[in-house]
């Protein structure tokens, strides 16, 4: 039976993490048997992701009851890709945690719940039923209020009462829109729902529920008017940790956006309406908040809000180029957002602080590090041949078709400023010449770090940059990719047939 | 019978509503448990109200000759409520812990983490 392997990279999860609460008592046991996991995690979804690149869609039912009835386990394409994308992003996160994430905080279990959080993660992208997606959304949920609370300190408490507050609604959102849901069609399959939300007459009903669940993914995914949150906490924890929430947290938003978007509420002019005009108002609110912005962490969470406008655009203007360039944008940002999140670690580690009026001369001291920073860096902004530039041009192509030319200037200036933005963090913190700080006591400055240490901080750095560069000079396979995942998410016929057996 | 049960869930939202838009933590997680049982009610209401009628089939017959109670949303309620009581349990602890630290309780006075810096 080959379509158990639909399961494994939920299960390799569960395992380590269940290990690892054995070893809870040793650190140094519990940091290689994380990287081990993560490396069997990687080369499992590597596995997955080969399998369905050749076979198709493959599909699982748990309890080997027939669909609709139970829950399905399905991994198409897309699923396969971003869980294939969470192993890369855990593998750097875990190595890059081993490295700087304080000894007191290992020893409250933070590795056990950053597996438990890949594990939600990676079942939020395989499940094919929507409470059971509400349920992986609530392991996700709940694993990062650990990680954002643990340490214990001023500031992390405050900001994990804003985030906290916010998730639990939005799941509370998403929950009531499942009922009611479930009270229109009797059925809570993706697939099915797909084929009964199609039928229902009263399509006013259907819209208010779409707008629920827009609404519950939207707080999540960090969208326009809703992302108040995410400059309010992310910069908070620890590096490791804003890595994997910067990176993966908001992207199972616009995961879940696309899927219930793309399967299940198809063909409502009212949404499309609505989701073109929130993406341009997130790239642009999002743009002028980091424009303002002088801690390097706050402006790289304002800055993943306002990607976030590139991805529901491309879902907005629902043509199969424009959820292709949504796609290889989210591929590209996972990766690119991890990075960054470690970029601004190291600065922090070597300068021990995030302020840009107090960085400078990262580049006189460190040349070969800038030259490692400024991957991530410059793929963001999307500077051709590195890997933002594709999608761009997808979408701004896509908009010209529809002659939306709102549109062209929310992506062009949102990509201006980000310009802007990464230009002027180049010349502060790298060029200038920065001020003589005063040494913090006790802070374990870069030089003071073992081999060992400066090694795992910089390996997953290389990692991750080394993937940026494969997306933007193989774009064209990355291009391949996307627009298959796109034909099949454009086709819902196809995910139907493959879950039912039609 | 589904008439009170409806005045019912719409009261839990909005009383949850009211009290999450409180300054103080406290009224904010009561707030945030309102809703979720408001949630859990609102599954058991549109999961069709039947009584006295189990699932179950009739010895002599193979399939269900009547209407009968959906035992599905009670299994999304057990789910959702065992959920948010681990959510809600966190939330207390939280808050108990983020009192200590911050001194105080007013979410007015919670804004460091805004703050330009």
């Amino acid at each position: 039976m080959i379509n158990h392997i639909v399961l494994y990279p939920i299960l390799v999860q569960l395992f380590f993490a269940i290990v690892l609460l054995f070893a809870w008592n040793s650190v140094r046991l519990q940091k290689s048997i994380s990287i081990f996991g993560c490396i069997v995690s990687l080369a499992l979804s590597i596995w997955l992701f080969i399998t369905i690149w050749t076979k198709g869609t493959l599909t699982i039912q748990a309890g080997n009851w027939e669909a609709p009835f139970g829950i399905t386990f399905v991994a198409d394409i897309f699923a396969a890709t971003l869980v294939l994308l969470t192993a890369i992003s855990g593998l750097a996160v875990s190595i890059f945690s081993a490295g700087t994430i304080l000894r007191a905080r290992f020893k409250f279990g933070y590795l056990p719940i950053f597996h438990f959080l890949l594990l939600g993660l990676n079942g939020a992208f395989l499940t094919g039923d929507i409470f059971n997606l509400y349920v992986w959304f609530e392991i996700i949920i709940i694993s990062s209020f650990v990680l954002i609370t643990i340490g214990g300190e001023k500031k992390q408490l405050e900001g994990a009462i804003k985030y906290f507050t916010l998730n639990i609604l939005a799941s509370m959102i998403f929950l009531t829109a499942i009922a009611v849901l479930y009270g229109l069609t009797g059925s809570l399959n993706m697939a099915d729902l797909a084929l009964k939300v199609a039928e229902i007459e009263n399509r006013g009903l259907v819209e208010i529920t779409a707008l629920l669940f827009l609404i519950g993914f939207g707080i999540k995914a960090a969208i326009f008017p809703l992302y108040f949150w995410l400059p309010a906490s992310y910069h908070t924890p620890p590096p490791a940790v804003m890595a994997i929430f910067g990176g993966l947290l908001t992207k199972v938003g616009v995961y879940a956006l696309i899927r219930v978007f793309t399967l299940i509420f198809v063909g409502e002019d009212f949404l499309e309406t609505i989701i073109l005009s929130i993406a341009g108002l997130t790239l642009f609110s999002g743009a002028v908040g980091a424009l303002v912005q002088n801690n390097i962490v706050k402006i790289f969470s304002y800055l993943i809000i306002c990607h976030i406008g590139f991805m529901i655009l491309g879902l907005g203007l629902y043509t199969e180029a424009a959820i292709a360039g949504a796609v290889f944008y989210l591929i590209h940002d996972i990766v690119v957002k991890t990075n960054l999140f470690m970029v601004s670690g190291l600065i922090y580690r070597i300068k021990g602080t995030f302020s840009m009026r107090d960085l400078g001369g990262l580049y006189a001291h460190y040349p070969m590090f800038s030259l490692l920073m400024i991957i991530p860096l410059f793929s963001l902004i999307g500077i051709p041949p590195l890997s933002g530039f594709w999608p761009k041009l997808a979408l701004i192509t896509e908009s010209f078709k529809i002659g939306n030319y709102w549109l062209i200037g929310a992506v062009l200036f949102a990509t201006f400023i980000t310009l802007f933005v990464i230009a002027r963090m180049w010349s502060e913190v790298f060029w200038k010449d920065g001020p003589v700080l005063n040494k913090v006591p006790n802070f374990r400055y870069f030089q003071l770090l073992n081999k060992r240490q400066k090694l795992q901080m910089i390996v997953p750095m290389v990692f991750l940059a080394m993937v940026s560069l494969y997306i933007g000079f193989g774009a064209e396979h990355i291009q391949r990719l996307s627009s298959r995942i796109a034909v099949e998410l454009m086709n819902n016929q196809l995910y139907i047939e493959a879950v039912l057996n039609k | 019978m589904e008439f009170l049960l409806a005045l019912v869930t719409g009261l839990l939202y909005a009383a949850g509503l009211y009290m999450m838009l409180r300054r103080s933590l406290v009224k904010l997680i009561i707030g945030l448990i309102l809703i979720g049982n408001g949630a859990n009610m609102l599954i058991f209401l549109l999961g069709r109200i039947t009584k006295g009628l189990p699932p179950i089939i009739p010895e002599e017959s193979k399939v269900f000759l009547e209407p009968y109670a959906d035992p599905v949303p009670q299994a999304l309620i057990l789910t959702a409520i065992v959920i948010s009581f681990g959510l809600q349990s966190f939330a207390i602890v939280l808050i108990k812990r983020a009192y200590k630290v911050v001194k105080t309780d007013d979410l007015d006075q919670m804004n460091s983490t805004d703050e330009y810096s």
